[in-house]
């Protein structure tokens, strides 16, 4: 279960996950411009909270020094992946919902909930295991900024292109 | 495109459309990697991907598709109004893939009045004109989100 007690944001982070985008609004990038608009400072891009994974200590999706890494180094994998073999996890959706906008300064914490799971068989990935996380990103007040729900899927075989 | 962040410009029934990617570079999907943390083998490890995997070669996060439509969202709707935006996740994303996203106001639903609120319905398609994802937003037409007393 993520959980995440330390999430700052921050505006060089919030320039670089709107350059990685492709999203060139000062808004995200240009303190002067973005101060004389509508919203009055920088804000975050819509989806800027999934970057909070960095802050998560529990995320398996990265190297961490003294665990073993499932990617490949000199050989194509150096340890088991996360999701037993022959099968591979996708994201399948994800919903949010904003109270206020991120700004740089806020300083975020998580709770979660897990939420439905069920299957069904698909066209081209076999069965079909969803299951459904609600995190809500809260700020120093203990306020809800953004909730999010997020499905995941994990199928039969690999799903590639037709 | 045409931005529009004018009150009232956003008339149901309109449809929008922007090329929100073009030819994805493996060096983006790294940066995104990067910058959002999450760095799985399937998204920036050839070798991985191939080998293990068993995917023609890696292919892009759903979030940053979903970034992506959200770039057009805001084109649109203006800054820091999105109420609601969620996808679905429905292809990979390759790279050299080019996407555009696509976005068409609906009629407002329930107690809010056109004036007030914008809603969108996404769809994002890829260069083969396959649908890679589907979704929605709303957005306000006045004012920013959580900062205008009674509009969230």
């Amino acid at each position: 279960m993520m959980a995440i007690s330390w999430f700052p944001v921050e505006a060089g982070h919030i320039f670089q996950f709107a350059r990685a985008i492709g999203d060139p609004n000062p808004v995200y990038r240009d303190p002067h411009a973005a101060a004389t608009g509508s919203t009055g400072g920088i804000i975050a891009p819509p989806t800027f909270v999934e970057a909070g994974q960095h802050f998560d200590p529990d995320f398996l999706y990265r190297p961490e020094p003294g665990r073993a890494w499932f990617g490949s180094a000199a050989e194509p994998s150096g340890a088991p992946p996360p999701v037993a073999a022959g099968r591979t996890a996708l994201h399948a959706e994800t919903h949010l919902r904003f109270h206020r906008n991120l700004r740089p300064g806020d300083v975020l914490h998580t709770r979660e909930t897990q939420g439905d799971s069920w299957t069904k068989t698909g066209r081209r990935g076999g069965l079909l295991t969803f299951h459904e996380v609600l995190r809500e990103y809260l700020d120093a007040d203990d306020k809800v900024v953004v909730e999010m729900r997020v499905v995941s899927v994990t199928t039969e075989h690999v799903v590639d292109a037709e | 495109m045409t931005p529009a962040q004018r009150p009232g410009v956003l008339i149901p029934g309109s449809e929008y459309g922007a090329v929100v990617i073009e030819n994805l570079s493996r060096a983006q999907i790294v940066q995104y990697a990067g910058v959002s943390g999450d760095c799985s083998p399937q998204h920036v490890d050839e070798e991985y991907a191939r080998r293990v995997g068993g995917y023609p070669t890696v292919f892009a996060h759903g979030m940053l598709t979903m970034a992506a439509a959200g770039h057009l969202v805001t084109d649109l709707v203006g800054d820091g109004k999105v109420v609601t935006f969620g996808m679905r996740f429905l292809r990979q994303v390759w790279p050299g893939d080019s996407l555009t996203a696509q976005a068409r106001v609906e009629e407002p639903d329930g107690d809010r009045p056109e004036a007030e609120f914008v809603r969108l319905t996404l769809a994002v398609i890829n260069q083969h004109g396959q649908l890679v994802a589907s979704g929605y937003a709303t957005a306000l037409v006045d004012g920013v989100v959580g900062e205008v007393p009674g509009r969230h």
